[in-house]
């Protein structure tokens, strides 16, 4: 149990800081959006899960030699056996621990989750009151304003897709088809709920830079596979264009906000150019997607990062052996 | 008879379109003139349209006459804004909506995106 709780330990520090790093910073990302997500996901909750777990497993060792006899043994202290040795301040703090921060990263997901909808409900109440539906597709809302904006708004039981009054007269119908499969595949893939993770994450750890860092890099990634999932529709250059028109027409965003006095660096104040330069990069400059051998072994790295914590929670005496 | 929400947006049209403050009846007569389906509408049910409008803080109660006024709390380009700003990130929370096409961007990115554009262009 001790060994194991040592390398659960070793795991968690190295999917808090290292490997984020290194991986925000790689550039195979952008050939294999993919499976970059993945791994994104499996560091955060093979994380999560090894924090939990050495604490967890620590805490335990006096009182069994696995996780289902440490458990046992615990039950039997809570109802007074006085053959089970109390285990000691040490590894009862380090048990609560283990509780409370898996408490405190369940409790911020709810929060999160239950925040964006309340959000997102306002959002479409306005929605109701201030857009039409578009004629010609489904789904589909049209605002009335000259600058060209595009948007999805996700929903349990109905997604819709904003489009400005300027998209559509500014963008070319093949552009505007651009954007709205960029968009719906926003919404058919559920990058919403992905966002939601990552940003709960974030919000529970703020002290851990990479926990930014790491939903810094999924926002651009699913950006990355909304563009893929439009190229299959139209080609490179349309996109393109939409995406700088766009774009362009956004930097003008003071115009819009009318109350907001901002400076425009707090108007841009997540790493944006970041997220349309990495992308357009990729649209301007096409790079070969990854080959089928260096994306089996992300895959496998992402497989082995969910089951080796579950797996030594589980059975902690495979490495004692 | 339509629903709550229909009538909500009918009467903030009204409200938005009127340049002074409405009372329920002027309004129940304006949405009794704008459709058949209307007809019958009381103005009990006005009221409880513009309470719910007013608890949403879109519609703005005067209380000095009798009966009651009601305006709209800001104009429709305003609230329009505010759904932009939020659908672009600029809102203060940016979760909020999401999965916009593409956020902000600084001016001289935009400059170097026009050059772009511009090539992609004469391409």
């Amino acid at each position: 149990m001790l060994l194991t709780s040592y390398f659960l330990a070793a795991l968690a520090i190295a999917l808090a800081w290292p490997t984020p790093l290194a991986l925000s910073k790689a550039n195979w990302t952008t050939r294999a959006p993919v499976q970059a997500v993945l791994l994104w996901q499996a560091i955060a909750l093979g994380g999560g899960l090894s924090m939990i777990g050495s604490m967890l497993v620590w805490g335990l060792t006096p009182l069994g030699d696995d996780l289902i006899s440490a458990l046992q043994g615990g039950w039997r202290l809570l109802n007074g056996d006085p053959s089970v040795a109390y285990p000691g301040v040490v590894h009862l703090f380090a048990l609560s621990t283990a509780f409370l921060f898996g408490f405190h990263l369940v409790l911020t997901l709810i929060r999160a989750a239950w925040r964006t909808s309340r959000q997102r409900a306002k959002h479409r109440q306005l929605l109701r009151l201030l857009s039409n539906p578009s004629e010609t597709r489904p789904n589909t809302l049209v605002i009335d304003h000259d600058m060209p904006v595009a948007y999805c708004v996700p929903g349990i039981s109905q997604s819709v897709t904003v489009l400005s009054r300027g998209l559509i007269t500014q963008l070319t119908s093949e552009e505007q088809q651009a954007v709205i499969s960029h968009e719906r595949s926003h919404l058919d893939q559920r990058h919403d709920l992905l966002i939601l993770a990552f940003t709960a994450w974030n919000e529970a750890l703020p002290w851990l830079p990479t926990s930014k860092l790491s939903l810094e890099a999924v926002r651009q990634l699913i950006e990355m596979l909304a563009d893929d999932k439009a190229l299959e529709k139209v080609n490179r250059q349309t996109l393109l264009k939409a995406i700088i028109t766009v774009a362009t027409a956004a930097s003008d965003v003071d115009k819009v906000s009318s109350t907001n006095n901002s400076s425009n660096a707090e108007l841009v104040g997540m790493p944006g150019g970041e997220v349309s330069s990495r992308r357009l990069q990729r649209l301007l400059t096409p790079v070969a997607p990854l080959k089928p051998l260096p994306r089996y072994l992300v895959l496998t790295c992402t497989i082995l990062l969910l089951v080796c914590p579950t797996v030594l929670l589980v059975a902690p005496r495979l490495l004692a052996r | 008879m339509a629903s709550l929400g229909d009538l909500e947006r009918s009467v903030m049209d009204l409200l938005w379109d009127s340049t002074e403050p409405l009372t329920a009846n002027d309004l129940r007569d304006d949405l009794a003139a704008l459709g058949t389906d209307a007809k019958e509408l009381a103005v009990t049910t006005v009221l409880t349209v513009l309470a719910r409008l007013e608890k949403k803080g879109l519609v703005e109660r005067e209380r000095s006459s009798r009966p009651h006024r009601y305006a709209a709390s800001s104009s429709r380009e305003d609230h329009t804004v505010g759904l932009l700003n939020e659908a672009l990130g600029t809102a203060q929370d940016r979760e909020a909506v999401l999965a916009r096409f593409i956020g902000g961007i600084s001016a001289d990115e935009a400059a170097s995106l026009r050059a772009i554009l511009d090539s992609v262009k004469s391409a």
